[in-house]
């Protein structure tokens, strides 16, 4: 196996099944990524609010969840979504593809939660004081003083769990929904070139996932200079 | 100043983990009245004026503002801030905001003000200290000295009856101190209740009506300026002097 012919496989595979990589598997791997990340951070947002109550129970099983979500392997928590999913929802005969999103938005949440949590109090309580002291409640310092500064932790930080997640969501082609990964295990299944479609499963999820954090790190800078 | 009391504690205490703060502050502000508070770091200024308007919960005693008792359950707390202006050592100005949106927002919010009225109050607030052209800078582009003018003027806005300032000048560099210190001094002279937390000697002798002097969680002894500060009677007193003045 020379260089040469691994780059002339890899041109005959892309001619042949580009579709199947970049149609496809692309689109699937950023939907699932993107489904991901809207979901988990809405529902991690609800664990943040529940782990800053004033309710002890609340605080407690939040953080049971999060600790048991991060302390086990998500390919396990995928598999649970892919058994268990279906069977609690099966007048809606959930597909595949949606039993693993659910699998990948509740541990997001996990992860989301305390990135948003961590976003919230990293912002000084100063501003909080100030806020209380003129008479606003504390839903109102919330939502006018504290949340519009934590935005500003909280984004770059769910752009860089978006990029996490593209590359996660490979564990999702062990069920077949059709990601990148996905592309792979067909494309090797029709020609037996392994080597080479790994090659352009790597490049792609390198492209997509290098150029998203550039896109984030700008993005961060930016709202680092409106400070 | 009248004879009407404002503000009043009795037997304020309050401890964080172990160690006591506050072991039992009486005081009464009256109206008009401009009190400055002086002593060593850690002597429990700051926590007692903290517990004025109940950002620290006292354990213990009362807070009476204006004949109520606001420090037990059930009671609006943000209703009775809305009548304690604070200025803090740290400034505390909302970065995300305007200077205009600094000042506007709480009598805004709290439906005190109309937007355009909250916006002509602001201005007038902003002319008085000299910040008019800043008007729509965010925070980040204004010197500590002007951070603090204006926290103060956002204090201002929602037109409380007494002014609590803690160490509002400790944070800034030297030569901005004076700006803030005359801000003040003009709100006292115009009879702006006043409970300042200071180490400018100076400036507690020349606006205060009385001072007073806490250490090791008490206030150990007070009266005007003159007496306190050039007689001091308690040998505390005259330490701490001794070593500031």
């Amino acid at each position: 196996m020379t260089f040469t012919t691994v780059f002339q496989n890899i041109i005959k595979i892309l001619t042949k099944y580009w579709d199947v990589f970049l149609i496809k598997g692309v689109s699937v791997t950023l939907a699932l990524a993107a489904i991901t990340v809207f979901f988990g951070a809405i529902l991690g947002a609800l664990l943040a609010i529940m782990k800053m109550s004033r309710l002890g129970i609340l605080r407690a099983v939040v953080t049971a969840f999060v600790e048991v979500i991060r302390g086990t392997p998500l390919l396990l928590q995928l598999y649970i979504g892919y058994f268990i999913v279906p069977l609690m929802v099966p007048a809606l005969e959930i597909g595949t593809f949606a039993s693993i999103a659910v699998a990948l938005v509740i541990n997001s949440a996990a992860y989301v939660s305390e990135v948003i949590r961590s976003g919230i109090q990293a912002v000084d309580i100063g501003q909080t004081e100030a806020a209380r002291s003129l008479g606003l409640n504390k839903s109102q310092t919330m939502t006018k003083v504290i949340l519009p500064q934590a935005i500003k932790n909280i984004l770059p930080a769910l752009g860089n769990e978006f990029v996490t997640i593209i590359k996660e969501t490979s564990l999702a082609s062990t069920f077949f929904v059709g990601d990148l990964m996905t592309s792979y295990l067909v494309v090797k299944g029709q020609t037996y070139l392994a080597f080479e479609s790994l090659i352009i499963v790597g490049v792609l999820y390198f492209v997509l996932t290098f150029v998203l954090s550039k896109l984030v790190g700008a993005y961060e800078r930016r709202l680092k200079q409106s400070d | 100043m009248t004879d009407t009391v404002l503000i009043e504690t009795r037997n304020l205490t309050k401890s964080f983990g172990g160690l006591q703060v506050l072991k039992g502050v009486d005081l009464q502000v009256h109206q008009g009245e401009a009190i400055a508070i002086i002593g060593p770091s850690g002597g429990g200024k700051s926590t007692f004026l903290r517990c004025l308007n109940l950002l620290e919960t006292p354990d213990g005693g009362d807070v009476i503002f204006e004949g109520q008792k606001i420090n037990q359950k059930g009671t609006d707390v943000d209703q009775y801030r809305q009548k304690m202006g604070m200025v803090f050592q740290h400034f505390n100005v909302f970065p995300h905001m305007t200077v205009l949106q600094n000042i506007t927002l709480a009598p805004v919010l709290l439906k005190k003000k109309t937007p355009a009225e909250a916006e002509a109050q602001a201005l007038s607030l902003l002319e008085r200290i000299g910040l008019l052209d800043k008007k729509d800078e965010y925070p980040r582009k204004l010197s500590g000295g002007q951070k603090q003018r204006l926290a103060i003027v956002r204090a201002l806005a929602m037109e409380p009856d007494v002014m609590l300032f803690d160490e509002p000048t400790s944070a800034l560099d030297p030569e901005m101190v004076g700006e803030v210190l005359s801000v003040i001094r003009a709100l006292v002279k115009a009879g702006m209740t006043s409970v300042i937390v200071t180490h400018e000697m100076g400036f507690a002798r020349e606006v205060a009506d009385r001072i007073l002097f806490m250490a090791d969680g008490v206030i150990v002894e007070q009266g005007v300026p003159a007496e306190l500060l050039d007689r001091p009677r308690q040998p505390r007193t005259q330490e701490f002097l001794s070593k500031v003045l």
